[in-house]
């Protein structure tokens, strides 16, 4: 087996320090050749009857990584020095050619010549490592081709001019990625090629087809080294580039170095950076600070308007505000203003989104050019070629980003696929999940062999576990809403003879059947929750788990993990008890149903006593919670009624939220807490716990401007302040404390979820709930962190051991940070299929309705329309006109027409009219307008 | 860092994971010392030598009259590492292994036949690339078996550690740099008994097994290249003197 030779390679490190390091060349190495007779068969990945086999060099896979992704490229040989030489070249290419290689669907084989006896290559005296590198590959290709002999072709592919020639001269064959495509005959393919960016003549073709006014050139980036040694004496500033998704033109920077975010505006000043680059920054003179008046954002000639959209929940939807608090226009900012000189990393991606229409070029079939407009708007255009303009027109693609010159107003792309026609609810919808990085193929053969076998019953082991409680005779219920399949809560209410309560939350036992470790938890752990959409559901478990072995339905035996406390009737906590428990719900009602209970007060079966016993210690928590400094925030949450057959939406309305929900919620709440004390005692180091920051002084700025406007005096000291001026606010007008609480709520952040042993106790503070500890333990069905929680209390009561990940500190927040990017991708998907659906609603129902405003800009103003929970812009003045006759009085939020006696406030109703237009052919979109 | 590639299996240095490195040792390499002798595992390579049985030079240090008394002597080489730094003789990590070596070696030893004697035995490593303990365990055997000294079996070690949810066998430098645990075996090959076990990190109880029992795997392999290595030697032994 171990061939021995050994090999001494001297390395540089830094200092000069001779590294001396083994390099054992070996003769098992199979070549991965279903027609080779000599290698490992098990190791077989290459079809036998494959027209060629094609060994790829390291700058086709980083280049033609779309290309490589097309199931029509197959029987690749990728060497181990191409994996290495990709791998520190490009991380995420590296990662792309490595589900390439592990999925089995495709025939990528990784040969490892650098310890192949036969292929192992010493540098020679005057050779440069990328020389020797292209050596390699080709004594490689040249192994292949001798060791499979006739029985194969061996093709060397590469868009290396001086390896193309130096392999033919060896007689290898070798051909250029172009080339090669052209000889499968599939046009549709050579879309995706990358074309290498010498041709100066195809860009100027492409500015002469929009009238340019100006020719933009952007500033030459810096070199590497001038970078480094500008962040290191303070010249420059580094940082990650957030594009105002508002607002593409403008951009902020969060610096380190001086420790606060500097604003970009404009794309020559954002020089060719896209949104999540990190860019080095420098500081333009104080002077230039100055503050533009914050438009609706349409002062460019990329005609993006601002759109009507879903009004948003949180402040990391919302538009930031940029204004600060000054009062005369034209003073300077406080907040620097700089200018990018370099990208240190570059997060180009693939984007989704349509081509800006345009004319069929004369000559149909030839290669044309087209731009590219994203669905974020944070993207700029991208160019591109194509071969098939005419099926592409009105669809919705994926385009990934190459380059980006210097010359060249916008970047160029290629193309990778097509999703769909646009406007078309399935298409749409799938942009929604591209876009938001969600996952929605179907569940591998892997993860399904870890479910257990169906249908599943009650075992006598699970009886007999002695950590397993057996509940069944305890009257147990669920409530949901309506519809719900995934139940994953429970709850029971006993009067005990002294006159206290037993309160039972049972949670189903998720981690019974997700084992740690298993194809099924990485699958769950990757996706990390469920997404909802409008009339449909992305699970993250698969659905016999979902729907039916975890969901606590009634009348059926299921597993739980129950938190019971003992409680006085004044809702104190006496006793707190965690147990796994069997469980049999005698109903599953939704609110409705629950409510209804409730409500008549002929009812007095033991059911409807209980919910009413639960309702009455929820009212006295949530007063206490309240008391303490609860925000009970607001939020315009839709709802949809969706027709059963074509899945149109049919009528749309606010959610209501009953008593019911309060109540479950209640129990919810104080179930987590429980549960994040009992293991963050146990685990203080390693328990997934949930934050909420208490919001800065800046983020509830907006608020206490708006509010002060109207006359409203907020205090925002403390959570507990601030909730009970909002409680205090009030007005004649039935809606006006509604409406200053969802503005409220848009000021905070979201919470968060993280790792306790990376943060002081001081910070695990929710602010929202206003609890000192908090966590998710109650929906273990739909999200990952239940799941992590209930394993942690799990090992915290000695039921089962901690899983090795939890020793793993890094590990655990790469997890936590995953967590928090799923679940805010989950949430900006289900706004997003919302205003999706909203727009095919509007689309045959053009509506006249009222609205609020929420913000003046200096050319309109934000309404808010709370029937529908949807925002957007009203234009005063017609567009390119700027500021026209209005006056803006930025203090008291006004905006008044001097000759004319008219003005608007914020917060004044206003009728409008909603309707759908297509101001381009297939680009409909959501209108405004004031009556 | 990926000390296993994912796709291939292989470890950097072309290796599988339970695969040991390039094993050599060689007999009566300082010809003053009653035994002596070079081991080397990859490029860690290690000198012993043994000088006794012989009388007790200092007689404070006999704690039992009964038995013979073992001492060691662990020193790296000024030049066995890549950056050459003056190693002052007595500090902690030398006193430390020259006990782990003492204590394992004397486990095998019959010192009970030899009172009122000390063997010495010297270790010291000329060129260190990780598992320098095991290596010196294994050369101090040889040793001992070329200086003539009874022992119950043949001691070996070997080392095994945990990375990228792998166990791995005789971890190299870097892999022994990486911050996983390392477990040090040493066994008495034939009976089938553990001297030595040492872990600097830690390991769920189950992995544990696995990686423990990866490491007494290469102590039996190394055990029998000894073996081969000492009746080579004994055959020539045997021609010499015709």
């Amino acid at each position: 087996m171990l061939q021995s030779k050994s090999f001494v390679k001297k390395t540089k490190q830094g200092r000069v320090v001779k590294v001396v390091r083994e390099h054992y060349l070996r003769d098992d190495i199979p070549c991965g050749a279903a027609s080779c007779s000599s290698c490992d068969a098990a190791a077989r990945r290459l079809n036998a009857d494959a027209a060629a086999i094609l060994v790829i060099d390291t700058n086709v896979v980083l280049h033609q990584i779309d290309l490589l992704e097309n199931p029509a490229i197959e029987d690749v040989v990728v060497l181990s020095v191409v994996l290495d030489e990709v791998k520190n070249k490009n991380l995420s290419v590296y990662n792309r050619l490595k589900a390439l290689c592990t999925n089995t669907a495709r025939r990528f084989f990784v040969f490892t010549n650098e310890h192949h006896r036969d292929t192992y290559i010493k540098e020679m005296a005057g050779e440069s490592p990328n020389d020797r590198n292209d050596r390699a590959i080709r004594v490689a290709a040249r192994w292949y081709q001798s060791h499979l002999g006739a029985s194969a072709r061996v093709l060397l592919v590469t868009n290396d001019r001086d390896n193309k020639r130096k392999a033919t001269e060896e007689g290898l064959n070798a051909e250029t990625v172009e080339s090669y495509v052209r000889s499968l005959a599939q046009p549709g393919l050579l879309d995706l090629v990358v074309v290498p960016t010498s041709g100066d003549v195809t860009m100027e073709d492409v500015e002469d087809l929009r009238p340019s006014k100006r020719k933009v050139i952007y500033i030459e980036h810096k070199p590497m080294s001038e970078i480094t040694s500008g962040l290191r004496c303070g010249i420059y500033h580094q940082g990650k580039l957030r594009v105002n998704r508002y607002n593409p033109f403008e951009a902020y920077v969060g610096s380190e170095s001086i420790g606060d975010e500097i604003i970009i505006r404009g794309r020559s000043n954002m020089n060719r950076a896209f949104d999540g680059d990190i860019v080095s920054v420098e500081l333009l003179p104080q002077d230039q600070w100055h503050e533009t008046k914050s438009f609706i954002a349409d002062d460019d000639e990329d005609d993006n308007e601002g759109d009507v959209r879903l009004a948003p929940d949180s402040a990391d939807d919302a538009p930031r505000n940029t204004n600060s608090t000054q009062s005369t226009v034209a003073s300077v900012s406080s907040r620097p203003v700089g200018r990018v000189v370099g990208i240190i990393k570059r997060n180009w991606n693939s984007y989704c989104g349509s081509l800006e229409p345009m004319p069929m070029p004369a000559g149909s079939g030839g290669v044309a050019h087209a731009l590219f407009v994203s669905k974020d708007r944070r993207i700029p255009k991208i160019r591109i070629q194509t071969r098939q303009l005419g099926n592409l027109l009105n669809k919705r693609i994926v385009v990934a980003v190459d380059s980006w010159d210097v010359m060249s107003r916008y970047p160029s792309g290629h193309y990778v696929r097509t999703i769909g026609d646009i406007g078309d609810k399935e298409t749409e919808t799938e942009v929604v999940l591209i876009e938001n990085d969600i996952n929605t193929r179907p569940f591998s053969t892997q993860v399904l062999a870890c479910l257990p076998s169906l249908p599943w019953t009650l075992s006598p082991e699970d009886l007999a576990n002695p950590n397993r409680q057996d509940l069944r005779q305890v009257r147990v219920f669920s409530v949901d809403p309506p519809g719900c399949r995934d139940i994953d809560d429970a709850l029971h209410c006993t009067p005990l003879p002294n006159g206290n309560f037993e309160v039972g939350v049972h949670i189903a036992d998720v981690t019974n059947f997700v084992h740690p470790g298993t194809p099924l938890d990485e699958e769950a752990s990757q996706r990390a929750t469920s997404v909802y959409l409008v009339g449909q559901r992305i699970d993250m478990l698969p659905k016999p788990l979902t729907e039916d072995v975890c969901s606590l339905r009634a009348d059926t035996a299921r597993l739980a993990f129950s938190v019971i406390w003992e409680m006085t009737p004044d809702a104190h906590i006496i006793a707190t008890r965690y147990t796994k428990s069997v469980i049999q719900s005698c109903a599953a009602m939704s609110y409705v149903e629950a409510q209804a209970r409730m409500d008549d007060s002929r009812m007095v079966d033991p059911l409807t006593v209980d919910l009413r016993n639960l309702n009455s210690l929820a009212k006295i928590m949530r007063h206490r919670r309240c008391e303490r400094g609860a925000l009970t925030l607001a939020s315009a949450e839709v709802k949809f009624e969706i027709d059963s057959e074509t899945h149109d939406p049919l009528d749309i309305g606010i959610y209501q939220i009953r008593e019911a929900n309060q109540m479950i919620e209640e129990f919810m709440l104080a179930a987590n807490i429980s549960v994040a004390e009992k293991i963050l005692q146990h685990y203080p180091l390693c328990s997934l716990l949930r934050r909420h920051p208490s919001p800065t002084k800046e983020m509830l700025e907006p608020l206490l401007r708006t509010a002060s406007s109207v006359g409203l005096n907020l205090d925002a000291s403390s959570s507990k302040a601030l909730a009970e001026s909002l409680d205090n606010a009030k007005r004649d007008d039935p809606y006006f404390n509604k409406l200053i609480r969802i503005l409220a709520t848009r000021c905070m952040t979201q919470a968060v979820y993280f790792c306790s042993g990376d943060m002081s106790l001081s910070e695990y503070y929710h602010y929202g709930l206003a609890s000192a500890l908090y966590t998710h333990f109650t929906s273990p069905i739909r999200r990952y962190a239940d799941v992590i929680v209930h394993r942690l209390l799990a090992a915290a009561l000695d039921i089962a051991k901690l899983p090795p990940i939890f020793q793993d500190g890094p590990q655990l927040t790469g997890i936590a940070d995953n967590l928090n990017y799923r679940h805010r991708n989950a949430q900006m998907a289900s706004r997003a299929s919302v205003e999706l659906h909203t727009l095919i609603y509007f689309r045959t129902r053009p509506v006249d309705t009222e609205a609020r405003i929420v913000k003046i800009k200096a050319n309109g103003f934000i309404v808010f329309v709370p029937k529908f929970g949807i925002e957007g812009p009203i234009y005063l003045t017609s567009k390119g006109d700027k500021g026209g006759d209005w006056v803006v009085d930025e203090v008291n939020q006004k905006v008044t027409k001097p000759g004319a006696n008219i003005s608007y406030a914020v917060l004044q109703s206003v009728m409008i009219h909603m309707e759908v237009v297509e101001p381009q052919p297939h680009r409909p979109k959501l209108q405004l307008t004031l009556i | 860092m990926e000390h296993v590639n994912p796709l291939t299996g292989f470890r950097v240095d072309g290796r599988r994971p339970n695969e040991m490195r390039q094993l050599r040792g060689e007999v009566g390499v300082v010809s003053r010392a009653d035994g002596s002798a070079l081991f080397e595992m990859g490029n860690t390579r290690v000198i012993a030598a043994v000088y006794g049985p012989r009388e007790i030079q200092n007689r404070s240090q006999q704690v039992n009259l009964k038995e013979a008394l073992v001492r060691c002597e662990y020193r790296m080489a000024e030049f066995s590492t890549g950056d050459r730094r003056r190693k002052p003789k007595g500090d902690r990590r030398s006193t430390e292994i020259s006990l782990v070596i003492r204590q394992t070696m004397e486990a095998s030893i019959l010192t009970h036949l030899m009172p009122h004697s000390q063997i010495d035995i010297f270790v010291q490593v000329l060129q260190a690339d990780g598992g320098t303990r095991s290596a010196c365990i294994n050369a101090a055997t040889l040793a001992l078996a070329d200086a003539g000294i009874p022992m119950k079996d043949i001691v070996t070690s070997c080392s095994a550690g945990y990375l990228c949810s792998t166990p791995l066998l005789d971890l190299n430098y870097i892999e022994d740099s990486a911050g996983g645990p390392d477990v040090t075996v040493g066994i008495l090959a034939k009976m089938d008994k553990v001297t030595l076990l040492q872990m600097d990190a830690k390991l769920p109880m189950d992995t544990f097994e696995t990686v423990m029992e990866l490491a007494t795997e290469g102590c039996k392999a190394i055990a029998t290249y000894i073996r081969e290595v000492l009746l080579e030697n004994t055959k020539q032994l045997e021609c010499q003197r015709g």
